[in-house]
């Protein structure tokens, strides 16, 4: 393999490696970045609240990763239960969270007819 | 019970009593009744008691120690027997062990007095001040005589007083729109202030020592100043109300001076000697006045105490302990030794002098003697009967008491001073008094003159004569003033002028009027009987001719006191005529004239008849007088002589005047003056035989000095007012035109200093502050535009935050991981 190419395209590498912690690193980025995206462009309520949805999932993936045992190089070392725990705790918090935001929602919804956050600047400064 | 622990709580509580009744009246008063008519049953009721446990007080003491005729002969052989009784006396003061066994034992002779403290206000070293008792017979008696009048006088105030009980008009003062003044009634505060002044007077009389006398002093002071001003919105009396007070003031300045020379030399203002408890044996620890300067080792004669010998001969005691630096106690024994060389010295005599004529200065001031007696005549502002309780009976008689309480220290010079003052004011107000026109001026002089001769029976020896005359002159005097008012309630006068035959229309006011001019002139059937005022009368000039006798040099004395008897009877009898007798002189006068309440006559009759009795000895010796001298200080019953200042003095033995020739000398004197004098009154006033008019012309010169009352009204005014006026203008020239020019420029560069201090405030201080308000104002409204309120741009922005931060740490820091 071309070594410059390596370079001006990093992370390709991977493609030819066995399944690592990196690999779900990437899958995690992948899933963070596109729940920002989402959260960012989307004036659908329910779409921004699906873009969280990814953005804690992205991060999910990453614990899990780190808590594998399996995904390790020799002699490496995982942070073990931990990383189940946190992620447990996440999607806890999900759902509390989602619970909250549904319900601002629909009180919002209720108010105005809409569920477009751009109509909602009423904390505009 | 024993007299001893009965007297204290029986007196203090009748003299109690009139402060409970001031203090209820003060809250309470306005509320009583309507327009506080209940006032007067409150303090008539307070006094009443007062008067009934006084006399319960009184029939105690007579039980205890009964009066008996005294025995003329060989009184100052008793001198032993009065350092025993004198002690025992005391020894009784807290305990009482014994005393009530040995009462009859007592009633011989010698004072016999009980002593002692209700509450101690401060003890330090040898001063003691306290609430304390000295009761002896004059203690008692001067409470019954106080309570009596105070009585009646309530009693007829009541009815007196009734105008003030609505609103009242009162036509002398006249307001600056030309109506006269109209306000509420004062009914409950005449009674109020009344009752504070029966509890200052009983103060006085029952006060152990002089601190306590002098506090009491200042209280009567205050309620004359009340009761004088009762109609304060009347120029005239809120003068005369302050006259009486400052000239008052004056002479207790002298007082102030007495007490300080007293308490400065010897150290204890207590009459009687301070005991421990009997419990703890009843000792001496302190010695009090009395035997301080007259020692039951000296057999009572008056010996100048050694604090007072000490203090004067201050230079020789410093050398004494000075020579014995060295031991502090042989110069103690040294001083001790040679105390009574310096006494034979001389050394005290003046601190002694000083003593008695300051503490006389007080007694000149409240008993209105020459030359303060300015004050009493214009007191006459106050209601009549105020005038008659205040300032004829009770309050003027103060003076007069506390002479004869403080007699024992009084030394021939002082009595000499004394006798003089009493002389001069005599005479001086007894001519005055002969052409005065207002029926209450008349009487306040004739009470001046009165006091003179109190005075003077003190002064020459006569101890019992003088206090004896105070207790009848306490009686038909409020008797005469009351019957003054009963004639200016019913004519609304003063003015004897317009006067005239009311005898027909208020013939009870007319008569015991008659009985009051009577006893004040002594008439009575020379060596048979008289009115109270023959008995005290005459034994005042018997001792003023025993004294002339003694002292030809001071013959004067008793030529005034013959004199003065003479004016007496004509300036009383002047009175009577003018406004009793005759015919009308106005007839608007004359027809509303009229016969006062029952209310108002009752107390005349009552006092009427002790103006007869008062004098009166009954067989076995109960009498006035017999009972004020069982309370004769221990060893002034004898001839005593002696006197620095004015060469060598005799004051004769008072028991030498009860006997021959001086004693029919007197009552021929003191009958035939008082007959001349009614005679020639009833010629220019009833008969008509001289014209009072003609006479004026006659001694036209002499008429308009006296009616100018010896111009001394003028005199004061221009020798203290005028003088104390100008300073004042000076004063107030320099304050005006000195110290307000340097106040103000002192208050003017101070507003400089402050206005420049106030621009750099503002523009400096101010500026500052307000400068960083202002940016962060401005930078919050720029921060502001940053909350656009929408949640997308939000979100880029904590991505695109959270991306800065993580760039920045990079650069920033390096990573410290492994790679």
């Amino acid at each position: 393999m071309n070594p410059a190419f390596a370079v001006s395209v990093p992370l390709l590498g991977l493609i030819s490696e066995p399944v690592s912690v990196a690999h779900y690193l990437v899958v995690g980025a992948i899933l963070f970045v596109a729940g920002v995206a989402c959260m960012a462009v989307k004036r659908n309520a329910l779409g921004v609240l699906m873009g969280i949805e990814l953005v804690l999932n992205g991060a999910n993936v990453n614990f899990v990763a780190f808590a594998s045992p399996y995904l390790q190089a020799e002699g490496g070392r995982s942070i073990g239960l931990d990383g189940q725990v946190f992620a447990l705790f996440v999607i806890l918090l999900a759902a509390a969270e989602a619970a909250v935001a549904l319900a601002i929602t629909l009180n919002f919804y209720n108010n105005h007819a809409t569920v477009d956050i751009d109509r909602a600047d009423d904390l505009k400064g | 019970m024993d007299l001893a622990s009965q007297l204290p709580s029986l007196l203090g509580l009748a003299w109690l009593l009139p402060l409970a009744s001031f203090v209820l009246i003060l809250f309470f008063g306005p509320r009583m009744g309507s327009h506080g008519r209940n006032a007067a049953w409150v303090a008539t009721a307070a006094i009443v008691t007062s008067l009934v446990l006084s006399l319960v007080a009184f029939v105690a003491w007579l039980g205890a120690h009964p009066v008996s005729a005294v025995d003329h002969g060989g009184h100052g052989d008793h001198g032993a027997a009065h350092a025993t009784e004198h002690a025992s006396g005391h020894a009784g003061e807290h305990g009482g062990k014994g005393h009530g066994d040995a009462g009859g034992h007592h009633a011989a002779a010698g004072p016999v007095a009980y002593a002692g403290d209700w509450y101690t206000l401060y003890e330090g070293g040898r001063l003691k001040l306290s609430i304390g008792w000295y009761i002896d017979s004059i203690t008692i008696l001067m409470f019954v005589v106080v309570t009596f009048i105070a009585t009646c006088i309530h009693v007829y105030a009541s009815g007196y007083m009734h105008d003030e009980l609505h609103d009242v008009t009162d036509h002398d003062v006249t307001l600056a729109d030309g109506h006269h003044l109209h306000r509420p009634g004062r009914f409950s505060r005449f009674f109020q202030a009344l009752s504070l002044f029966c509890f200052s007077m009983l103060g006085i009389v029952i006060a152990g020592n002089l601190a306590m006398v002098f506090v009491f002093w200042e209280l009567v002071g205050i309620c004359s100043w009340f009761l004088i001003g009762f109609y304060y919105e009347r120029k005239s009396a809120s003068t005369a109300a302050n006259k009486a007070f400052i000239v008052n003031r004056v002479g207790d300045f002298g007082m102030l001076i007495g007490l300080m020379a007293l308490w400065g030399a010897v150290g204890t203002l207590h009459f009687a000697d301070v005991t421990t408890t009997a419990a703890d044996g009843g000792a001496v620890r302190t010695p009090g006045l009395f035997s301080l300067f007259r020692p039951a080792a000296a057999d009572h004669a008056l010996r100048i105490p050694d604090g007072m010998v000490k203090f004067e001969a201050a230079d020789a005691v410093a050398r004494v302990a000075a020579d014995h630096a060295a031991s502090p106690a042989d110069a103690a024994s040294e001083i001790a030794s040679r105390t009574p060389d310096w006494r034979s010295m001389g050394y005290g005599n003046w601190l002694l002098f000083i003593a008695g004529v300051g503490i006389f200065c007080g007694c000149v001031g409240k008993s209105a003697q020459f030359p303060l007696f300015v004050w009493l005549p214009d007191a006459m502002e106050g209601p009549t009967p105020v005038s008659a309780l205040v300032h004829s009976a009770t309050m003027v008689a103060a003076g007069v008491y506390l002479v004869g309480r403080f007699y024992p220290v009084l030394s021939p010079d002082v009595l000499l001073v004394i006798a003089y003052v009493g002389a001069i004011t005599l005479f001086i107000a007894a001519t005055i008094a002969l052409v005065a026109n207002d029926i209450k001026r008349v009487l306040a002089y004739s009470t001046v003159s009165q006091l003179g001769y109190m005075m003077l029976a003190l002064g020459v020896g006569g101890w019992v004569a003088g206090l004896f005359h105070l207790v009848t002159h306490a009686f038909f005097k409020s008797l005469l003033f009351l019957c003054s008012g009963s004639v200016i309630h019913a004519c609304h006068t003063n003015d004897m002028r317009k006067m005239g035959g009311l005898a027909k229309v208020m013939p009870a006011t007319a008569f015991t009027m008659l009985v009051g001019c009577l006893a004040i002139i002594g008439a009575g059937i020379p060596f048979v009987i008289g009115l109270s005022g023959y008995y005290s009368k005459d034994s005042i000039l018997a001792q003023a001719l025993s004294f002339s006798q003694a002292n030809p040099r001071h013959a004067i004395l008793f030529y005034a006191v013959a004199g003065g008897a003479f004016l007496t009877a004509f300036y009383m009898f002047r009175l009577w005529f003018m406004t009793f007798a005759g015919k009308p002189r106005d007839h608007h006068v004359a027809e509303h004239a009229h016969e006062s309440p029952q209310v108002m006559v009752m107390p005349l009759l009552v006092l009427a008849v002790l103006a007869v009795v008062a004098g009166w000895t009954l067989p076995g010796g109960l009498g006035i007088a017999n009972l004020i001298e069982q309370s004769r200080p221990a060893g002034t019953a004898a001839t005593a002589t002696g006197g620095f200042a004015f060469g060598s003095l005799t004051i004769p033995a008072e028991h030498l005047s009860h006997g021959e020739p001086f004693h029919s000398i007197a009552t021929l004197t003191a009958f035939g003056t008082a007959l001349g004098g009614v005679l020639l009154a009833a010629a220019m006033y009833l008969w008509g035989v001289i014209s009072p008019s003609v006479v004026a012309t006659l001694f036209g010169p002499v008429y308009g000095f006296l009616a100018h009352r010896w111009y001394f009204d003028e005199l004061y005014h221009a020798i203290f007012v005028l003088p104390v006026k100008g300073l004042a203008a000076v004063a107030s020239g320099i304050d005006q035109g000195l110290i307000d020019p340097l106040i103000n420029g002192l208050a003017w560069s101070a507003r400089q200093v402050a206005g420049l201090d106030a621009w750099i405030d503002r523009t400096l201080v101010d500026g500052l502050v307000n400068a960083t308000a202002n940016a962060t104002w401005s930078a919050g409204l720029e921060l502001k535009k940053l909350q656009t309120g929408s949640l997308r741009q939000y979100v880029v922005f904590i991505a695109a935050g959270t991306v800065a931060v993580f760039v920045l740490t990079s650069i920033l820091f390096k990573t410290s991981l492994p790679v």
